[in-house]
Protein backbone atom coordinates (compact mmCIF):
# COMPACT_ATOMS: atom_id res chain seq x y z
CA UNK A 1 0.00 0.00 0.00
CA UNK A 2 1.44 3.42 -1.17
CA UNK A 3 1.80 6.10 1.57
CA UNK A 4 0.03 8.63 1.68
CA UNK A 5 2.04 12.43 1.04
CA UNK A 6 0.72 13.42 3.93
CA UNK A 7 2.40 10.52 5.83
CA UNK A 8 5.50 10.45 3.57
CA UNK A 9 5.83 14.19 4.35
CA UNK A 10 4.99 13.45 8.43
CA UNK A 11 8.07 10.58 8.14
CA UNK A 12 10.62 12.76 6.21
CA UNK A 13 9.94 15.66 8.64
CA UNK A 14 10.53 13.55 11.49
CA UNK A 15 13.92 12.07 10.22
CA UNK A 16 15.40 15.66 9.08
CA UNK A 17 14.30 16.16 13.72
CA UNK A 18 15.80 13.12 14.71
CA UNK A 19 18.92 13.70 12.41
CA UNK A 20 19.08 17.42 13.93
CA UNK A 21 18.38 16.05 17.47
CA UNK A 22 21.60 13.05 17.17
CA UNK A 23 23.87 16.07 15.61
CA UNK A 24 23.47 18.00 19.00
CA UNK A 25 23.76 14.89 21.41
CA UNK A 26 26.70 13.23 19.96
CA UNK A 27 28.20 17.02 19.51
CA UNK A 28 27.47 17.26 23.51
CA UNK A 29 28.99 14.47 25.02
CA UNK A 30 31.61 14.35 22.40
CA UNK A 31 30.94 10.43 22.19
CA UNK A 32 28.81 7.91 20.16
CA UNK A 33 28.20 6.64 16.39
CA UNK A 34 26.85 9.46 14.36
CA UNK A 35 27.84 7.17 10.24
CA UNK A 36 25.83 4.16 11.31
CA UNK A 37 23.07 6.69 13.35
CA UNK A 38 22.73 8.48 10.62
CA UNK A 39 22.16 5.99 7.79
CA UNK A 40 19.59 4.01 9.74
CA UNK A 41 17.19 6.85 10.33
CA UNK A 42 14.54 6.22 7.42
CA UNK A 43 14.47 2.34 8.54
CA UNK A 44 13.56 3.21 12.00
CA UNK A 45 11.31 5.67 11.15
CA UNK A 46 9.47 3.35 9.18
CA UNK A 47 9.01 1.45 11.52
CA UNK A 48 8.48 2.79 14.53
CA UNK A 49 6.21 5.42 12.93
CA UNK A 50 4.09 3.45 9.87
CA UNK A 51 4.66 -0.60 9.79
CA UNK A 52 4.96 -1.70 13.02
CA UNK A 53 2.62 -2.73 16.26
CA UNK A 54 4.09 -1.30 19.18
CA UNK A 55 2.74 0.53 22.51
CA UNK A 56 4.98 3.07 24.48
CA UNK A 57 2.35 2.91 27.04
CA UNK A 58 2.60 -0.92 27.23
CA UNK A 59 5.94 -1.99 26.11
CA UNK A 60 6.11 -5.55 26.22
CA UNK A 61 2.25 -6.15 25.08
CA UNK A 62 2.75 -9.52 23.84
CA UNK A 63 1.08 -9.35 20.16
CA UNK A 64 4.01 -6.21 19.81
CA UNK A 65 6.05 -6.80 16.79
CA UNK A 66 9.50 -6.93 18.00
CA UNK A 67 12.12 -4.66 16.61
CA UNK A 68 16.16 -5.69 17.23
CA UNK A 69 18.82 -3.68 16.39
CA UNK A 70 21.50 -5.93 16.09
CA UNK A 71 23.75 -3.04 15.02
CA UNK A 72 23.83 -2.02 18.65
CA UNK A 73 26.18 1.20 18.18
CA UNK A 74 23.25 3.00 16.38
CA UNK A 75 21.65 2.71 19.66
CA UNK A 76 22.07 7.15 19.60
CA UNK A 77 18.96 6.90 16.71
CA UNK A 78 17.20 4.68 18.10
CA UNK A 79 16.88 6.24 21.53
CA UNK A 80 15.68 9.25 19.77
CA UNK A 81 12.84 7.29 17.65
CA UNK A 82 11.69 5.31 20.45
CA UNK A 83 11.55 8.96 22.48
CA UNK A 84 9.40 10.36 19.93
CA UNK A 85 7.15 7.81 19.76
CA UNK A 86 7.37 7.95 23.64
CA UNK A 87 8.87 5.44 25.11
CA UNK A 88 10.71 7.72 27.71
CA UNK A 89 11.14 11.85 27.71
CA UNK A 90 12.96 12.96 24.29
CA UNK A 91 14.64 15.45 27.32
CA UNK A 92 16.33 11.90 28.48
CA UNK A 93 18.47 12.58 25.44
CA UNK A 94 20.67 14.33 26.95
CA UNK A 95 21.98 11.84 29.33
CA UNK A 96 23.05 9.25 26.74
CA UNK A 97 25.90 7.55 27.78
CA UNK A 98 26.05 9.57 31.00
CA UNK A 99 26.75 7.96 34.10
CA UNK A 100 23.25 6.67 36.29
CA UNK A 101 21.65 7.28 32.74
CA UNK A 102 18.80 4.66 30.71
CA UNK A 103 20.53 5.32 27.99
CA UNK A 104 23.57 3.17 27.97
CA UNK A 105 25.91 2.90 24.66
CA UNK A 106 24.47 0.21 23.24
CA UNK A 107 20.86 -0.81 23.48
CA UNK A 108 20.35 -2.42 27.06
CA UNK A 109 16.63 -4.02 27.40
CA UNK A 110 16.71 -3.92 31.12
CA UNK A 111 17.51 -0.54 31.46
CA UNK A 112 15.24 1.10 28.61
CA UNK A 113 11.86 1.00 27.67
CA UNK A 114 10.97 -0.02 23.97
CA UNK A 115 14.73 -1.55 23.79
CA UNK A 116 13.64 -5.71 22.88
CA UNK A 117 17.19 -6.96 23.19
CA UNK A 118 20.32 -6.07 24.60
CA UNK A 119 23.27 -5.63 21.66
CA UNK A 120 26.76 -4.80 21.11
CA UNK A 121 28.76 -7.64 20.40
CA UNK A 122 27.80 -7.90 16.48
CA UNK A 123 26.87 -10.79 14.67
CA UNK A 124 24.81 -12.82 17.06
CA UNK A 125 21.56 -10.11 17.19
CA UNK A 126 19.88 -12.32 14.13
CA UNK A 127 20.69 -15.44 16.26
CA UNK A 128 18.07 -14.74 19.11
CA UNK A 129 15.51 -12.90 16.50
CA UNK A 130 15.52 -16.36 15.04
CA UNK A 131 14.31 -17.34 18.47
CA UNK A 132 12.31 -14.94 19.16
CA UNK A 133 10.25 -15.63 15.94
CA UNK A 134 10.10 -19.01 16.99
CA UNK A 135 9.05 -18.53 20.67
CA UNK A 136 6.11 -16.39 19.02
CA UNK A 137 5.45 -19.09 16.93
CA UNK A 138 5.50 -21.83 19.65
CA UNK A 139 3.13 -19.40 21.69
CA UNK A 140 0.33 -19.12 19.15
CA UNK A 141 1.29 -15.72 18.38
CA UNK A 142 1.00 -15.77 14.39
CA UNK A 143 0.48 -11.50 13.74
CA UNK A 144 3.49 -10.45 15.37
CA UNK A 145 6.53 -9.62 13.17
CA UNK A 146 9.77 -9.75 14.41
CA UNK A 147 12.76 -7.09 12.72
CA UNK A 148 15.96 -7.85 12.70
CA UNK A 149 18.30 -4.46 12.01
CA UNK A 150 21.54 -5.51 10.68
CA UNK A 151 24.35 -3.47 9.63
CA UNK A 152 26.84 -5.11 6.90
CA UNK A 153 29.63 -4.55 8.81
CA UNK A 154 28.37 -7.61 10.73
CA UNK A 155 27.84 -9.65 8.24
CA UNK A 156 31.46 -10.71 8.16
CA UNK A 157 30.81 -12.52 11.46
CA UNK A 158 29.73 -16.31 10.64
CA UNK A 159 27.08 -16.23 13.01
CA UNK A 160 24.91 -14.14 10.94
CA UNK A 161 25.06 -16.90 8.55
CA UNK A 162 24.43 -19.71 11.24
CA UNK A 163 21.32 -17.74 12.12
CA UNK A 164 20.46 -17.56 8.17
CA UNK A 165 20.71 -21.57 8.06
CA UNK A 166 18.69 -22.20 11.20
CA UNK A 167 15.72 -19.44 10.22
CA UNK A 168 15.55 -21.17 6.96
CA UNK A 169 15.56 -24.54 8.72
CA UNK A 170 13.28 -23.61 11.12
CA UNK A 171 10.63 -21.29 8.41
CA UNK A 172 10.76 -18.84 10.18
CA UNK A 173 8.43 -16.61 7.87
CA UNK A 174 7.37 -13.85 11.22
CA UNK A 175 11.00 -12.59 10.54
CA UNK A 176 12.04 -9.51 8.21
CA UNK A 177 15.80 -8.66 8.08
CA UNK A 178 16.46 -5.21 7.50
CA UNK A 179 20.30 -4.57 6.27
CA UNK A 180 21.53 -1.34 6.67
CA UNK A 181 23.34 -1.67 3.54
CA UNK A 182 25.66 1.44 3.66
CA UNK A 183 29.30 -0.43 2.75
CA UNK A 184 31.43 1.60 5.12
CA UNK A 185 32.54 -0.26 8.49
CA UNK A 186 34.78 1.05 11.01
CA UNK A 187 38.15 0.63 10.02
CA UNK A 188 37.22 1.06 6.04
CA UNK A 189 34.53 0.66 3.38
CA UNK A 190 33.65 -3.25 3.21
CA UNK A 191 34.86 -4.05 0.05
CA UNK A 192 38.72 -2.83 1.80
CA UNK A 193 37.79 -4.82 4.76
CA UNK A 194 36.13 -8.00 4.25
CA UNK A 195 34.21 -8.01 0.88
CA UNK A 196 31.13 -10.05 1.10
CA UNK A 197 30.49 -10.52 -2.66
CA UNK A 198 26.97 -10.87 -3.70
CA UNK A 199 25.37 -10.12 -0.45
CA UNK A 200 21.89 -11.07 -1.79
CA UNK A 201 23.03 -13.84 -3.82
CA UNK A 202 24.63 -15.18 -0.17
CA UNK A 203 20.85 -14.36 1.47
CA UNK A 204 19.23 -16.23 -1.40
CA UNK A 205 21.70 -19.30 -0.97
CA UNK A 206 20.91 -19.12 2.53
CA UNK A 207 16.99 -19.90 2.19
CA UNK A 208 15.96 -16.44 2.35
CA UNK A 209 13.56 -14.39 0.28
CA UNK A 210 15.14 -11.10 -0.88
CA UNK A 211 14.05 -7.28 -1.34
CA UNK A 212 16.30 -4.46 -2.07
CA UNK A 213 15.27 -0.50 -1.85
CA UNK A 214 16.51 2.93 -1.41
CA UNK A 215 16.87 2.53 2.58
CA UNK A 216 16.65 6.68 2.65
CA UNK A 217 13.64 6.57 0.83
CA UNK A 218 10.78 6.19 3.26
CA UNK A 219 7.71 4.74 0.73
CA UNK A 220 10.27 2.62 -0.82
CA UNK A 221 11.03 1.42 2.82
CA UNK A 222 7.14 0.96 3.90
CA UNK A 223 6.11 -1.01 0.65
CA UNK A 224 8.97 -3.18 0.81
CA UNK A 225 8.32 -4.17 3.80
CA UNK A 226 4.49 -5.11 2.77
CA UNK A 227 6.02 -7.29 0.17
CA UNK A 228 8.24 -8.78 2.79
CA UNK A 229 5.46 -9.71 5.23
CA UNK A 230 3.41 -11.43 2.67
CA UNK A 231 6.23 -13.98 1.99
CA UNK A 232 5.18 -17.35 3.86
CA UNK A 233 7.77 -20.43 4.40
CA UNK A 234 10.73 -18.43 4.91
CA UNK A 235 12.50 -15.48 6.41
CA UNK A 236 13.17 -12.71 4.25
CA UNK A 237 15.91 -9.72 4.11
CA UNK A 238 15.53 -6.26 3.00
CA UNK A 239 18.44 -5.07 1.64
CA UNK A 240 18.11 -1.26 2.30
CA UNK A 241 21.07 0.72 0.62
CA UNK A 242 22.28 3.34 2.64
CA UNK A 243 24.65 6.05 3.02
CA UNK A 244 27.00 6.36 6.21
CA UNK A 245 26.83 9.72 7.51
CA UNK A 246 23.54 10.42 4.95
CA UNK A 247 22.75 13.85 5.47
CA UNK A 248 26.27 15.66 5.67
CA UNK A 249 28.12 16.02 3.13
CA UNK A 250 31.60 15.71 4.92
CA UNK A 251 30.34 12.79 6.81
CA UNK A 252 28.98 10.40 3.68
CA UNK A 253 30.55 7.29 2.81
CA UNK A 254 33.41 7.95 5.22
CA UNK A 255 34.12 5.55 7.79
CA UNK A 256 36.59 7.81 10.15
CA UNK A 257 32.46 9.13 11.45
CA UNK A 258 32.14 5.65 13.13
CA UNK A 259 32.77 7.11 16.13
CA UNK A 260 34.37 9.96 16.06
CA UNK A 261 33.48 12.80 18.52
CA UNK A 262 32.42 15.57 16.55
CA UNK A 263 34.03 19.27 16.83
CA UNK A 264 32.32 22.68 17.11
CA UNK A 265 33.41 23.69 13.93
CA UNK A 266 32.40 20.66 12.52
CA UNK A 267 29.10 20.68 14.85
CA UNK A 268 28.24 23.93 13.19
CA UNK A 269 28.83 22.71 9.14
CA UNK A 270 26.68 19.96 10.32
CA UNK A 271 24.00 21.91 11.82
CA UNK A 272 24.03 24.40 8.71
CA UNK A 273 23.44 21.55 6.34
CA UNK A 274 20.66 19.72 8.39
CA UNK A 275 18.83 22.64 9.06
CA UNK A 276 19.32 23.19 5.18
CA UNK A 277 20.78 26.37 5.69
CA UNK A 278 23.47 25.70 2.60
CA UNK B 1 28.01 -46.63 41.38
CA UNK B 2 24.37 -44.94 40.55
CA UNK B 3 22.97 -44.28 36.49
CA UNK B 4 24.94 -42.64 34.07
CA UNK B 5 24.64 -38.91 34.43
CA UNK B 6 23.83 -37.99 30.90
CA UNK B 7 21.10 -40.43 30.91
CA UNK B 8 19.40 -39.26 34.04
CA UNK B 9 19.71 -35.62 32.48
CA UNK B 10 17.93 -36.88 29.40
CA UNK B 11 14.94 -38.69 31.56
CA UNK B 12 14.66 -35.43 33.51
CA UNK B 13 14.45 -33.19 30.70
CA UNK B 14 11.75 -35.08 29.39
CA UNK B 15 9.56 -35.65 32.98
CA UNK B 16 9.74 -32.12 34.10
CA UNK B 17 9.26 -30.81 30.10
CA UNK B 18 6.12 -32.65 29.93
CA UNK B 19 4.67 -31.06 33.00
CA UNK B 20 6.21 -27.57 31.90
CA UNK B 21 5.14 -26.50 28.22
CA UNK B 22 7.33 -23.40 28.34
CA UNK B 23 10.39 -25.64 28.16
CA UNK B 24 12.32 -25.91 24.93
CA UNK B 25 15.48 -27.67 23.99
CA UNK B 26 18.18 -26.72 21.92
CA UNK B 27 21.34 -28.62 20.94
CA UNK B 28 24.27 -28.20 18.64
CA UNK B 29 24.35 -31.95 16.82
CA UNK B 30 25.34 -33.93 19.87
CA UNK B 31 21.93 -34.42 21.16
CA UNK B 32 22.61 -38.68 20.87
CA UNK B 33 25.75 -37.92 23.13
CA UNK B 34 24.46 -35.13 25.17
CA UNK B 35 20.62 -37.42 25.75
CA UNK B 36 18.60 -34.15 25.01
CA UNK B 37 17.85 -36.36 22.32
CA UNK B 38 15.49 -38.34 24.69
CA UNK B 39 13.65 -35.02 24.71
CA UNK B 40 13.87 -34.63 20.79
CA UNK B 41 11.79 -38.04 20.54
CA UNK B 42 9.40 -37.49 22.97
CA UNK B 43 8.39 -33.61 22.27
CA UNK B 44 10.06 -32.79 18.88
CA UNK B 45 7.86 -29.78 18.67
CA UNK B 46 9.86 -27.76 21.52
CA UNK B 47 13.19 -29.71 20.56
CA UNK B 48 15.81 -27.38 18.40
CA UNK B 49 18.47 -29.31 17.03
CA UNK B 50 20.43 -25.94 14.98
CA UNK B 51 23.23 -27.48 13.91
CA UNK B 52 27.08 -27.43 14.45
CA UNK B 53 26.50 -23.81 15.50
CA UNK B 54 26.92 -23.33 19.19
CA UNK B 55 26.86 -19.47 19.75
CA UNK B 56 24.02 -19.43 16.81
CA UNK B 57 21.83 -22.02 19.75
CA UNK B 58 23.10 -19.75 22.51
CA UNK B 59 21.74 -16.77 20.99
CA UNK B 60 18.23 -18.58 19.58
CA UNK B 61 17.83 -19.97 23.08
CA UNK B 62 18.11 -16.62 24.40
CA UNK B 63 15.55 -15.12 21.49
CA UNK B 64 13.21 -17.37 23.14
CA UNK B 65 14.03 -16.87 26.74
CA UNK B 66 12.42 -12.98 25.07
CA UNK B 67 8.85 -14.95 24.79
CA UNK B 68 8.74 -16.33 27.87
CA UNK B 69 10.19 -20.10 26.69
CA UNK B 70 12.47 -21.69 29.23
CA UNK B 71 15.47 -22.89 27.09
CA UNK B 72 17.88 -25.32 27.66
CA UNK B 73 20.85 -25.20 25.38
CA UNK B 74 23.29 -28.45 25.17
CA UNK B 75 26.70 -29.62 24.05
CA UNK B 76 29.51 -30.50 25.41
CA UNK B 77 30.70 -28.19 28.16
CA UNK B 78 34.11 -26.94 26.36
CA UNK B 79 31.77 -25.64 23.52
CA UNK B 80 29.51 -23.92 25.60
CA UNK B 81 31.67 -21.94 28.03
CA UNK B 82 34.19 -20.88 24.90
CA UNK B 83 32.45 -21.33 21.53
CA UNK B 84 29.04 -19.86 23.94
CA UNK B 85 30.64 -17.74 25.56
CA UNK B 86 29.39 -14.53 23.52
CA UNK B 87 25.69 -15.07 23.99
CA UNK B 88 26.10 -16.46 27.94
CA UNK B 89 27.79 -13.26 28.43
CA UNK B 90 25.22 -10.62 26.49
CA UNK B 91 22.16 -12.60 27.12
CA UNK B 92 23.00 -14.35 30.20
CA UNK B 93 24.79 -12.76 31.99
CA UNK B 94 23.99 -8.78 30.93
CA UNK B 95 20.60 -9.68 29.97
CA UNK B 96 19.62 -11.71 32.80
CA UNK B 97 17.68 -13.72 30.06
CA UNK B 98 16.64 -16.89 31.40
CA UNK B 99 18.65 -19.51 29.59
CA UNK B 100 20.13 -22.79 31.10
CA UNK B 101 23.70 -23.98 29.93
CA UNK B 102 23.70 -27.61 30.13
CA UNK B 103 27.66 -28.58 29.53
CA UNK B 104 27.70 -32.19 29.16
CA UNK B 105 30.95 -34.20 29.63
CA UNK B 106 32.29 -32.07 32.20
CA UNK B 107 35.78 -32.50 33.01
CA UNK B 108 37.72 -35.29 31.52
CA UNK B 109 34.64 -37.54 31.43
CA UNK B 110 34.94 -37.63 27.53
CA UNK B 111 37.88 -39.51 28.60
CA UNK B 112 38.96 -40.85 24.90
CA UNK B 113 38.02 -37.98 23.27
CA UNK B 114 40.75 -36.27 24.52
CA UNK B 115 42.19 -32.73 25.73
CA UNK B 116 40.15 -30.99 22.94
CA UNK B 117 37.14 -32.51 24.51
CA UNK B 118 37.78 -32.33 28.53
CA UNK B 119 36.48 -29.20 29.95
CA UNK B 120 39.15 -27.72 33.33
CA UNK B 121 38.19 -24.06 32.85
CA UNK B 122 34.17 -24.08 32.53
CA UNK B 123 33.30 -23.31 35.74
CA UNK B 124 36.09 -20.69 36.19
CA UNK B 125 34.59 -18.51 33.02
CA UNK B 126 31.03 -19.31 33.64
CA UNK B 127 31.05 -18.28 37.86
CA UNK B 128 32.89 -14.98 36.31
CA UNK B 129 29.91 -13.97 34.63
CA UNK B 130 27.55 -11.28 36.58
CA UNK B 131 24.04 -12.84 37.29
CA UNK B 132 25.07 -16.44 36.62
CA UNK B 133 24.12 -19.25 38.91
CA UNK B 134 26.84 -22.49 38.31
CA UNK B 135 26.43 -25.98 39.53
CA UNK B 136 28.12 -29.39 39.09
CA UNK B 137 25.83 -32.62 39.17
CA UNK B 138 27.33 -34.90 41.94
CA UNK B 139 25.52 -38.08 41.45
CA UNK B 140 21.55 -39.15 39.75
CA UNK B 141 19.64 -37.49 42.24
CA UNK B 142 20.96 -34.55 42.20
CA UNK B 143 21.52 -34.06 38.82
CA UNK B 144 17.16 -34.54 38.24
CA UNK B 145 17.14 -31.89 41.23
CA UNK B 146 19.10 -29.86 39.12
CA UNK B 147 16.38 -30.14 36.02
CA UNK B 148 13.99 -29.33 37.97
CA UNK B 149 15.07 -26.41 39.62
CA UNK B 150 16.62 -25.19 36.56
CA UNK B 151 13.20 -24.83 35.36
CA UNK B 152 11.54 -23.16 38.43
CA UNK B 153 14.20 -20.87 39.09
CA UNK B 154 13.87 -17.51 36.59
CA UNK B 155 17.77 -16.96 36.41
CA UNK B 156 20.77 -17.63 33.58
CA UNK B 157 22.53 -20.80 34.65
CA UNK B 158 25.25 -23.02 33.93
CA UNK B 159 25.18 -26.67 35.22
CA UNK B 160 27.95 -28.86 34.77
CA UNK B 161 27.30 -32.71 33.82
CA UNK B 162 29.35 -35.59 33.68
CA UNK B 163 29.14 -38.28 31.29
CA UNK B 164 29.51 -41.48 32.84
CA UNK B 165 27.91 -42.76 36.12
CA UNK B 166 29.14 -41.55 39.62
CA UNK B 167 29.18 -43.27 42.66
CA UNK B 168 25.35 -42.32 44.38
CA UNK B 169 25.24 -40.21 47.89
CA UNK B 170 21.87 -39.07 47.75
CA UNK B 171 18.72 -40.64 47.25
CA UNK B 172 15.41 -39.68 45.88
CA UNK B 173 14.45 -37.69 48.85
CA UNK B 174 17.08 -35.52 49.63
CA UNK B 175 16.36 -31.84 49.82
CA UNK B 176 19.04 -29.37 48.30
CA UNK B 177 19.16 -26.03 48.15
CA UNK B 178 20.85 -23.35 46.01
CA UNK B 179 24.09 -21.70 47.86
CA UNK B 180 23.84 -24.74 50.13
CA UNK B 181 26.56 -27.21 50.41
CA UNK B 182 25.61 -30.79 51.41
CA UNK B 183 27.37 -31.88 54.60
CA UNK B 184 28.19 -35.43 53.91
CA UNK B 185 30.57 -37.06 56.75
CA UNK B 186 31.23 -34.83 59.85
CA UNK B 187 34.84 -34.54 61.18
CA UNK B 188 37.10 -31.72 63.36
CA UNK B 189 40.38 -32.85 61.36
CA UNK B 190 40.17 -31.15 58.33
CA UNK B 191 37.35 -30.39 55.69
CA UNK B 192 36.93 -31.65 52.27
CA UNK B 193 34.99 -29.86 50.13
CA UNK B 194 34.58 -30.90 46.47
CA UNK B 195 31.93 -31.30 43.67
CA UNK B 196 30.99 -33.77 40.79
CA UNK B 197 32.86 -36.86 40.60
CA UNK B 198 35.17 -35.57 43.09
CA UNK B 199 32.64 -35.92 45.77
CA UNK B 200 32.15 -39.17 45.49
CA UNK B 201 35.97 -39.82 46.09
CA UNK B 202 36.06 -37.67 49.26
CA UNK B 203 33.43 -39.51 51.05
CA UNK B 204 35.63 -42.85 50.33
CA UNK B 205 38.55 -40.96 51.00
CA UNK B 206 36.96 -39.77 54.61
CA UNK B 207 36.11 -43.60 55.06
CA UNK B 208 39.88 -44.42 54.65
CA UNK B 209 40.56 -41.98 56.75
CA UNK B 210 38.47 -42.50 59.84
CA UNK B 211 40.15 -46.00 59.44
CA UNK B 212 43.52 -43.94 60.77
CA UNK B 213 41.72 -42.12 63.08
CA UNK B 214 41.52 -39.15 61.23
CA UNK B 215 37.63 -37.26 60.98
CA UNK B 216 37.11 -35.45 57.99
CA UNK B 217 34.06 -33.37 57.55
CA UNK B 218 32.34 -34.08 53.99
CA UNK B 219 30.90 -31.29 51.92
CA UNK B 220 29.22 -31.91 48.49
CA UNK B 221 29.53 -28.02 47.04
CA UNK B 222 27.59 -28.24 44.15
CA UNK B 223 26.13 -24.83 44.39
CA UNK B 224 29.45 -23.18 43.13
CA UNK B 225 27.85 -19.58 43.00
CA UNK B 226 25.79 -18.65 44.85
CA UNK B 227 28.33 -20.86 47.23
CA UNK B 228 27.96 -21.35 50.89
CA UNK B 229 29.92 -18.79 52.62
CA UNK B 230 28.82 -19.92 55.66
CA UNK B 231 29.45 -23.94 55.68
CA UNK B 232 33.08 -22.80 54.19
CA UNK B 233 34.25 -20.30 56.83
CA UNK B 234 32.55 -22.79 59.63
CA UNK B 235 34.30 -25.80 58.28
CA UNK B 236 37.51 -23.86 58.45
CA UNK B 237 36.90 -22.47 61.72
CA UNK B 238 36.26 -25.88 63.27
CA UNK B 239 38.93 -28.11 61.47
CA UNK B 240 41.31 -25.41 60.35
CA UNK B 241 42.19 -27.27 57.25
CA UNK B 242 40.50 -27.21 53.87
CA UNK B 243 41.35 -29.88 51.12
CA UNK B 244 39.18 -28.38 47.88
CA UNK B 245 38.43 -31.31 45.24
CA UNK B 246 37.00 -30.76 41.76
CA UNK B 247 37.85 -32.17 38.31
CA UNK B 248 39.04 -28.76 36.63
CA UNK B 249 42.04 -26.52 36.58
CA UNK B 250 43.35 -25.77 40.08
CA UNK B 251 43.29 -22.14 38.66
CA UNK B 252 39.62 -20.62 38.87
CA UNK B 253 37.12 -23.28 40.03
CA UNK B 254 35.95 -24.85 43.11
CA UNK B 255 39.32 -24.23 44.66
CA UNK B 256 39.21 -20.76 44.00
CA UNK B 257 35.77 -20.03 44.78
CA UNK B 258 37.10 -21.31 47.90
CA UNK B 259 39.72 -19.41 48.70
CA UNK B 260 37.88 -16.26 48.12
CA UNK B 261 35.90 -17.10 50.76
CA UNK B 262 38.60 -17.97 53.39
CA UNK B 263 40.48 -15.22 52.24
CA UNK B 264 37.88 -12.36 52.43
CA UNK B 265 36.38 -14.00 55.68
CA UNK B 266 39.75 -14.09 57.31
CA UNK B 267 39.82 -17.19 57.99
CA UNK B 268 42.32 -18.96 59.76
CA UNK B 269 42.97 -22.41 57.56
CA UNK B 270 45.49 -23.96 55.17
CA UNK B 271 43.83 -24.75 52.45
CA UNK B 272 45.20 -27.63 49.18
CA UNK B 273 43.74 -28.24 46.01
CA UNK B 274 43.05 -31.51 44.26
CA UNK B 275 42.42 -30.65 40.94
CA UNK B 276 43.86 -30.49 37.07
CA UNK B 277 47.34 -29.14 38.11
CA UNK B 278 47.20 -26.29 35.87
CA UNK B 279 48.07 -28.96 32.51
CA UNK B 280 45.52 -30.47 30.14
CA UNK B 281 45.04 -34.37 30.42
CA UNK B 282 45.73 -36.80 27.63
CA UNK B 283 42.92 -39.35 26.10
CA UNK B 284 42.61 -43.04 28.25
CA UNK B 285 40.11 -44.57 30.06
CA UNK B 286 38.34 -42.10 32.22
CA UNK B 287 39.54 -43.88 35.52
CA UNK B 288 43.30 -43.85 34.53
CA UNK B 289 42.96 -40.43 33.45
CA UNK B 290 41.74 -39.74 37.23
CA UNK B 291 44.41 -42.06 38.95
CA UNK B 292 46.85 -39.97 36.54
CA UNK B 293 46.14 -36.99 37.37
CA UNK B 294 45.45 -36.83 40.90
CA UNK B 295 42.15 -37.49 41.02
CA UNK B 296 41.45 -40.57 42.88
CA UNK B 297 40.93 -41.41 46.36
CA UNK B 298 44.81 -41.82 47.30
CA UNK B 299 45.33 -38.66 46.13
CA UNK B 300 42.50 -36.97 48.29
CA UNK B 301 43.85 -38.85 50.99
CA UNK B 302 47.51 -37.58 50.79
CA UNK B 303 46.13 -33.41 50.43
CA UNK B 304 44.27 -34.11 53.65
CA UNK B 305 47.12 -35.63 55.24
CA UNK B 306 49.52 -32.90 54.12
CA UNK B 307 47.15 -30.11 55.04
CA UNK B 308 46.50 -31.59 58.79
CA UNK B 309 50.50 -31.37 58.84
CA UNK B 310 50.86 -27.84 57.76
CA UNK B 311 48.23 -26.64 60.37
Amino acid sequence: MNLSVAKRDELNALCKKFRIDLIEVLHSIQTGHPGGSLSVCEILTALYFEKAKVDPQNPLWENRDRIVLTKGHAAPMLYRVLAEKGFFPVEEMKTLRQLNSRLQGHPCALETPGVELSTGPLGIGLSACVGMALGLKLSGIEDATVYAILGDGELNEGTVWEACMAAAKFKTDNLIAILDHNHVQLDGTSDEIMPMGNVAAKFEAFGFEVFSCNGHDVEELCSTIDQAKAVKGKPSIILAETVKGKGISFMEGKNIWHGKPISDEEYKLAMAELRGEK
Amino acid sequence: MGKAIRDVYGEALVKYGRENKNVVVLDADVCSSTKSGLFAAAIPERFFNVGIAEADMVGIAAGLATTGKIPFVNTFAVFLASIGLIGARAFGSYSKLNVKFMGAYGGISDAYDGPSHHSLEDIAIMRALPNFQVFVAADEYQTDWLVKNAIEVDAPMYIRLSRDATPTVYSADTKFETGKGMILREGKDATIIACGVMVGQAVAAAEELAKKGIEVRVVDMFSIKPIDRELILESAAKTGAIVTAEEHNIIGGLGGAVAEVLSAGGANAVQEFIGLQDLHAECGSYNELLTKYGLDVPAVIAAVEKAIARK
